[in-house]
């Protein structure tokens, strides 16, 4: 199918900024569906609110936009009801960390069967350019005019930790790879955790003087290593790049289906 | 068929109901004094092949059954003040895009931690004004078991028909009290079900476009309808807008669907009105105490009646307005520091004569605090 | 009426059982209260219980005419709120009784003899219910035992059924005028 059959073309021009981000991974994601073959009307996706979350409104599948910090909430309560469809959840790095932090370490812990992507700008942009718990020490933000003191999280060891059963990091430079690791994640049976690092110029390179969108996404391929490379060992500061975590544990829906079998045998049993 | 007749606690009176409605997914998270309701719905609901999750915390449990509820499932959660709070950002998002759902709030004692264990009906104001911005909303509440069941029917139904979140507002004694209760049959209850699109595939559904009568037919997520759903203020379609015509259109409809049904969502129960000097207005386990002033005074010739309120918001202040019209006293009987009175003073052509009885120290109001205060008002000292 | 004793006593769940017999098989009106909290695990537990054959309306007891003490903490607690002339009973093996209360005190060996005849302290709750329905006759033994079938696992019925005896017996003795 072309491209724009994917998307909801009446609303059109996107919202982001020259040189976001985030357009990329949402071509990405679509390429990964175009590949996938999946019926659109078996696709929900929930977004909570940032510039991220707003790419829910462009695509032409089930799109549920929530409040901030609480998609993969919203995620749970639909997946419970209907197993069969497939959940992506693209949220901003603020927005899955900080104020949804709760949320993702248990939906990682339940192993319940859907794609977060985490699309980290490393800032708030929808706000303004104030730090994140991804901006990392010594950044500059608009609530950072002294410099950062807060520490990042590390999303891949914390989803790790947290027990989700797929966890990879991208960027938006290595669009073969976003599109390529999306389509992994979204077949995967579980809790599936995509970061991928992406660019705002407007706040986060313009802050930062890190240059515009070109440069930023340069920087992107210079500062990233594929996992386990020569370079990595040479040059410890790189950041990986691949999937960190590929294995099958029982997946949320599928034991409370088990749940259901247990619960109607003991009512047989007891002849409720 | 017999009767099905229990012996239960109102929060067990909940789940019945529910599950009479139709109830088939409930998130929760536990909390003193509702948490009787997710322990036994964690048993029933996958014994009917139903889903029961408990989430995090109480904001995911209100974000779950949203979501749950879009999929088409008649949907419930339950918590005390602590966790309603919580749920409030939800609350508005569940009223702003119209979604089914009813939330159960047992009262206890607050602010904050509070009285986890003891009575208290200190969140009416919450239950109205506890999201913020604008909006219309419904509550309901019961004194008795068979209301208990009732309202909780009542509550799935009317969030059915206005495509609204419906609260539940139970308080800590009939929460933990044991009653009997008469589960009725099959169809004894009339349910309303989702109403679904009648727009078939391929042909554009709009998903925010009220019909004639100002109902609007849902289409379940994972069926033949893809469409977007928002918190943001948002069109036909459910897409974002700020055009200040569409918003003000929403904001109508989503205030008119509510308020202007007000007389079909009253719900009250009247005991010795038509002669009564005094008038007791009172609401869940506290109009238990009222009623058993009034039978009492009754006997000894006092012309006293009670006005019980089952539908709290929108408040029913026609009918308190009428039933109080030939009055010399209106006092409201409550656990809080008067939250239904103001109402009741606005509502009354003169609201000098409203007096309030009341008690918020965890210490359930009991028929001679009542009697005290009776006194008091009628200048006849304790 | 209100059951008092501590936590684990298994007043509550006595409580609960007379008034489901009530309602379910004798056609009479039942609610039955407790208070919850930290006092529920440990320390001193109440349950308050109204059976009548009109509408309940105020669903607490502020005036029992039945009061049953299992601790002496209970006791010195809640003798005060007895109707006077009211019935108080106590297990003579926990309470030391008072004699300024003005009620009808009823002291028996409920605990020694289900100890002695069944050796599970798990039972005492109902020898307690059996003394309680003989000395009050609300509710037929054979209405608790319905409720008890539906409660409890049928391999300790025998042993509940036994308690309930023993509680029966122990009061009717005490009734019978010597």
């Amino acid at each position: 199918m072309p491209i724009k059959d994917y998307i909801r073309e009446r609303f059109f021009p996107h919202m982001w900024c020259p040189g976001c981000g985030h357009g990329v991974v949402l071509n990405a994601m679509l390429r990964a569906i175009e590949n996938l073959g999946l019926n659109k009307n078996d696709i929900v996706m929930v977004s909570g609110i940032g510039c991220s979350s707003r790419i829910s409104g462009y695509v032409d599948f089930h799109t549920l936009h929530t409040v901030h910090g609480r998609a993969l909430a919203f995620a749970t309560g639909v997946k419970m009801s209907r197993p069969e469809l497939h959940l992506i959840v693209p949220m901003g790095d603020g927005d899955a960390l900080a104020i949804g932090g709760n949320h993702f370490i248990h939906a990682a812990r339940r192993n319940i069967d859907m794609t977060a992507v985490v699309m980290n700008n490393r800032i708030y942009g929808m706000t303004g350019g104030q730090y994140s718990p991804l901006s990392g020490y010594g950044i500059s933000a608009t609530t950072a005019p002294y410099g950062n003191i807060d520490q990042g999280f590390d999303i891949v060891e914390l989803a790790k930790a947290a027990g989700a059963t797929f966890v990879a990091r991208t960027t938006t430079y290595h669009v073969q790879q976003t599109a390529d690791i999306l389509q992994e994640a979204v077949l995967h049976k579980g809790f599936s955790v995509v970061e991928v690092m992406s660019q705002c110029p407007t706040y986060f390179g313009r802050k930062n003087k890190e240059g515009g969108a070109v440069e930023m996404m340069k920087r992107m391929k210079e500062m990233t290593t594929p996992i386990g490379s020569k370079a990595k060992e040479a040059h410890p500061e790189l950041i990986e790049r691949g999937v960190f975590v590929r294995k099958e544990l029982p997946e949320y829906c599928s034991e409370y289906n088990k749940i259901i079998e247990r619960a109607q045998k003991d009512v047989m049993r007891k002849g409720l | 068929m017999s009767k099905t007749i229990k012996f239960i606690q109102g929060n067990e009176v909940c789940v019945e109901a529910a599950l009479y409605a139709g109830l088939n997914f409930f998130a929760g998270y536990p909390i003193t004094p509702s948490t009787e309701i997710a322990e036994l719905l964690s048993s029933r609901l996958p014994q009917i092949g139903g889903r029961f999750i408990q989430m995090e915390d109480e904001i995911a449990s209100i974000c779950a059954i949203i979501g749950a509820s879009l999929t088409g499932s008649k949907v419930m959660t339950a918590t005390s003040g602590p966790g309603f709070s919580l749920m409030q950002e939800a609350l508005g998002y569940a009223i702003m895009a119209e979604i089914p759902s009813v939330i159960v709030n047992v009262q206890r004692g607050g602010p904050s931690t509070g009285l986890p264990t003891h009575v208290s009906q200190g969140d009416v104001n919450q239950a109205r004004w506890g999201a913020h911005g604008d909006h219309a909303i419904i509550t309901l509440t019961a004194s008795n078991h068979q209301d208990v069941f009732a309202m909780t029917v009542d509550a799935f139904n009317l969030a059915e028909t206005y495509r609204t979140p419906v609260i539940l507002l139970f308080d800590e004694v009939v929460g933990h009290m044991r009653e009997r209760v008469v589960i009725p049959e099959k169809g004894e209850h009339a349910l309303v079900e989702r109403l679904r699109t009648a727009v078939k595939s391929g042909v554009d559904y709009h998903p925010y476009l009220p019909r004639e009568d100002g109902r609007l037919p849902m289409s379940d997520f994972g069926g033949v309808h893809r469409y977007n759903v928002t918190g943001l203020a948002h069109d036909m379609w459910g897409f974002p807008s700020d055009n200040p015509q569409v918003v003000h259109g929403l904001m109508r409809h989503l205030i008119d669907k509510i308020q202007n049904n007000a007389a079909e969502i009253a719900r009250t129960r009247e005991y010795y009105l038509e002669d009564a000097d005094c008038i007791l207005i009172s609401y869940g386990s506290s109009a238990r105490s009222s009623l058993h002033v009034v039978e009492n005074r009754r006997k000894r010739g006092e012309r006293i009646g009670l006005l019980e309120l089952q539908t709290l918001w929108p408040f029913p202040d026609h009918i308190v307005r009428e039933r109080c019209r030939r009055a010399q006293t209106i006092v409201v009987v409550e656990m809080n520091m008067g939250q239904v009175l103001q109402q009741v003073k606005l509502a009354v052509d003169r609201p000098e004569r409203v007096f309030l009885a009341n008690r918020m120290d965890g210490v359930f109001i009991n028929p001679t605090d009542i009697r005290n205060i009776l006194r008091l008002i009628q200048g006849k000292g304790i | 009426m209100v059951f008092s004793g501590s936590g684990g006593q298994g007043v509550i769940t006595a409580a609960i059982i007379l008034a489901e017999a009530a309602v379910l098989y004798e056609d009479l009106i039942a609610v039955q209260s407790q208070s919850y909290g930290p006092e529920a695990r440990g320390g001193s537990t109440r349950t308050d219980v109204i059976i009548a054959d009109s509408q309940i309306y105020f669903p607490k007891v502020t005036q029992p005419n039945v009061l049953v003490c299992l601790t002496q903490e209970a006791y010195n607690k809640f003798y005060p709120i007895i109707r006077p002339g009211g019935t108080l009973i106590t297990d003579s093996r926990f309470v030391k009784t008072e004699l300024k209360v003005d009620a009808r005190q009823i002291e028996l060996g409920m605990y020694q003899l289900v100890m002695d005849a069944i050796g599970k302290p798990i039972v005492f709750n109902i020898c307690m219910l059996g003394a309680v329905i003989a000395i009050t006759g609300l509710v037929r033994p054979e209405s608790v035992i319905r409720v008890l079938e539906t409660r409890i696992h049928p391999s300790f019925l025998e042993m509940n059924r036994k308690a309930l005896d023993i509680g029966i017996k122990i009061a009717q003795d005490i009734n019978t005028p010597s």
